[in-house]
């Protein structure tokens, strides 16, 4: 047990606050969701161009080409989160689809894609799941037949963040038509200008459209745009999805962590007057509020012990699987009991807790429900019986 | 950054398992006495194995280490539901006398509780779970009279580490004139508690140093402790009710591949497995960061409390009706962790505490050091 980072460590720390200082001034405020500006795509260059982004990609494909070293990842993301700098883009294209082509793709692919997708140029959407193939995403209908030196793609995707500003999109289809489902996907990738694809906002109740139903008609796809081999798609969506799950629901991570968030809703209190007690000596919401603090407490220390485990190479077993579960409810009930602190005016439509509120239920349903991890957490991490496969398929 | 458990620590669990199941069979908790520890062979199995001696300092015979240590060890305890004194004998003693006992004290005590002979129960409930009623220790001079309720480990104490109500402790040997232990039946047979009534009775003080902050460092790693013991025995209850589920068929099929079963184990997982990083951190800053050791001890205390609570009761369901009967003696590791519970602050009372420490709102104050 030694919390300390060591000399090393320390002097790599120092090296990011000063950065961190340097651009006090000059760093954007945010980074853009969907098509990005200058200034983003600027501040995102000289953030790989320091390693702060994109730090395990070889150089030959545009990224900063270090080696992996969790600690300095885990100091970087502190020594951002702590000057509220926005830590480089997050978009589905470089948080899914390169690790993918890292895994998969042939050198091309590589050369191709990676560089531009790092640097903010490129935006990619993710066409996986489907109006009947949610948590049961193998079952999934979009499908691509051959015709001379193309695919041609029909059918329809859903939950598509991003569609309506994408380039690109990778897209789970079925091309083996009479395979076993997991053995009939292909991963395919093609311009969303490609003519036959419709794009449609999907309202949802946050009154935002955060995601889109994608429709597909006779799209034409040249058939060396896949990744991975004819049939390997399940492969190549589960090199993705494995960090999808790793990267939602960590209550602790960004800079709007979990311990922020309840001491914003302690200010709340306090200043919440009724019947002539400020709402922070109401011990039922007082208590609310420290047991979601000993949860965070909690989930920040095993992001301690499971940083260490990554670092020895040791298997995490169950404690390895709980964290999107444990920590997408984690934020619901934050954002609950800051509504709750506010009363009547918990319930004002432009209150960014609802907004919060929503969308953390949004997280416990998507990526992988909070049932489909439960499944998880009982069959890979305690050996329960898989479930069984529905007869017929 | 090292988060994680040595090689050294890693080993001291695997081998302390190992002889605990084998030393504490489901039998002879059945039978155990928590009075009579001195004739079980697990007490025997733990002095054999250094555990009274892990805190006391080397120069006193002991092995000088650590509260996680302590932590891992009171897991093991809780996941055997071993029959013996650990909390106040082999834990909050040794920090006593270590911390606020004079250099006579500790020649005295320390090398007989690391050898196992001398054992103390332990009296600070009145600051750690707050003073019910009329209970507390009233000190004059050297005189003590009053009641401390349901002292750790005190059945078949030799003598007493207690705390008076203005928070000075005192060493009371179980045979002075005026010292009466009324056992406490609790639902966990295999815990020694018991109220301590003092009339007048002599005590040594214990006023080495700053005695205030041995006591409040008792509490926290009392309540550490308390937070570890349930940790195994919740993870105890877990593992049973997976294996219990993987055997037991209904329907043609393992109860286990019933997804509403499934579901429970996972919860049960989910609930538990942040505290085990939890009570490491909070072990680990008693030594270390002793700053943050007040408020992550009562963190660890109170989380485990409410996830204790929920295993032990999923648990139990996943078994069905033979979770409920005495058969496979489930209960044992139920009624441990309803014991622990609520021994040295319950989890609404002890987060009360954190919330005052934490500046949020105005809040009772019955020590001083808060």
């Amino acid at each position: 047990m030694d919390l300390s980072f060591g000399p090393e460590y320390d002097a790599y720390r120092e090296t990011v606050r000063a950065f961190v200082a340097r651009h006090a001034g000059d760093a954007p405020r945010t980074m853009q969701a969907g098509r990005i500006g200058p200034a983003n795509l600027a501040w995102q260059r000289l953030l790989i161009e320091n390693g702060y982004v994109a730090r395990t990609i070889p150089r030959e494909y545009g990224g900063a080409g270090e080696g992996s070293d969790l600690l300095k990842t885990r100091i970087i993301d502190e020594e951002f989160a702590a000057a509220r700098m926005p830590g480089g883009l997050f978009n589905v294209g470089a948080a899914f689809l390169v690790p993918m082509l890292l895994e998969l793709g042939t050198g091309e692919q590589k050369q191709r894609w990676i560089r531009p997708t790092i640097h903010g140029e490129t935006l990619w959407c993710e066409g996986f799941s489907e109006p009947d193939a949610g948590s049961d995403l193998a079952s999934l209908k979009t499908h691509a037949v051959e015709d001379g030196d193309d695919f041609i793609v029909n059918g329809q995707k859903i939950w598509t963040s991003d569609a309506h500003n994408a380039d690109m999109m990778f897209c789970l289809v079925r091309t083996e038509a009479g395979a076993p489902k997991h053995k009939s996907l292909s991963m395919l990738y093609f311009s969303m200008r490609t003519p036959g694809i419709e794009v449609r906002p999907l309202a949802t109740m946050t009154g935002q459209s955060e995601f889109n139903e994608v429709f597909f008609t006779d799209v034409r796809v040249p058939k060396d745009q896949i990744v991975g081999a004819r049939g390997q798609g399940w492969e190549a969506a589960n090199a993705t999805l494995k960090h999808e799950r790793d990267s939602v629901g960590n209550p602790n991570s960004g800079g709007a962590n979990a311990a922020m968030r309840l001491n914003q809703i302690a200010a709340i209190l306090a200043g919440e007057i009724v019947d002539g007690q400020p709402q922070i000596d109401n011990a039922l919401l007082r208590d609310r509020l420290v047991q979601l603090r000993s949860r965070a407490e909690a989930l920040r220390c095993h992001g301690l012990r499971m940083l260490t485990a990554s670092a020895r190479r040791e298997r995490k077993g169950a404690a390895g699987l709980i964290v999107k579960l444990v920590g997408c409810e984690l934020n619901h009930q934050i954002a609950a009991l800051a509504i709750d602190a506010l009363g009547e005016a918990g319930t004002l439509a432009d209150l960014s807790w609802q907004r919060r509120y929503m969308y953390a239920l949004g997280l416990i349903i998507g990526g992988g429900t909070a049932q489909i991890q439960k499944n998880i957490i009982s069959e890979r991490g305690l050996g329960m019986p898989r479930e069984p496969k529905a007869r017929g398929t | 950054m090292e988060f994680g458990l040595s090689d050294d620590q890693k080993m001291l669990v695997d081998t302390l398992s190992k002889a605990l199941a084998d030393a504490a069979p489901i039998d002879m908790i059945r039978s155990a006495d928590a009075a009579d520890f001195r004739a079980s062979p697990v007490w025997r199995q733990v002095v054999d194995f250094g555990v009274p001696s892990l805190l006391v300092p080397e120069e006193h015979g002991g092995l000088g280490l650590t509260l996680l240590d302590a932590a891992l060890v009171s897991e093991c305890l809780g996941a055997a539901v071993a029959p013996v004194p650990h909390v106040g004998a082999s834990v909050l003693a040794p920090i006593a006398l270590t911390g606020a006992g004079s250099a006579a004290q500790q020649a005295a005590w320390l090398p007989r509780i690391a050898r196992g002979e001398a054992v103390f129960g332990v009296a600070i409930s009145e600051h750690a779970a707050g003073v019910r009623g009329d209970a507390g220790v009233i000190a004059k001079g050297r005189r003590l009279t009053g009641v401390s309720r349901f002292v750790v480990d005190a059945l078949g104490a030799d003598a007493f580490i207690v705390a008076d109500l203005e928070g000075g402790l005192h060493l009371v040997p179980a045979d002075a004139t005026g010292v009466e232990v009324e056992p406490v039946t609790t639902i966990d047979r295999t815990r020694g508690i018991g109220h301590l009534r003092l009339d007048s009775a002599e005590g040594e003080p214990l006023d080495e140093g700053a005695p205030e902050e041995i006591l409040w460092g008792m509490v926290e790693a009392g309540r550490t402790m308390l937070a570890a013991d349930t940790l195994g025995a919740a993870g105890s209850m877990i593992e049973k009710a997976v294996a219990y589920s993987l055997e037991r068929k209904q329907f043609d099929r393992i109860v286990g591949s019933f997804q509403a079963v499934k579901h429970l184990c996972a919860e049960m997982v989910a609930e538990l497995e942040p505290t085990r990083a939890l009570i490491w951190y909070a072990a680990h800053s008693f030594d270390a960061i002793a700053e943050e050791s007040a408020v992550m001890s009562a963190h660890a205390k109170s989380l485990v409390d409410e996830a204790g609570r929920f295993v032990a009761r999923t648990a139990t369901e996943v078994h069905g009706g033979i979770g409920f009967t005495d058969l496979l003696g489930l209960h044992f590791w139920f009624k441990r962790i309803g014991l622990n519970r609520q021994l040295l602050g319950g989890p609404e009372y002890v987060r009360a505490e954190i919330a005052g420490r934490l500046g949020w709102g105005s809040i009772r104050s019955t020590r001083a050091s808060i």
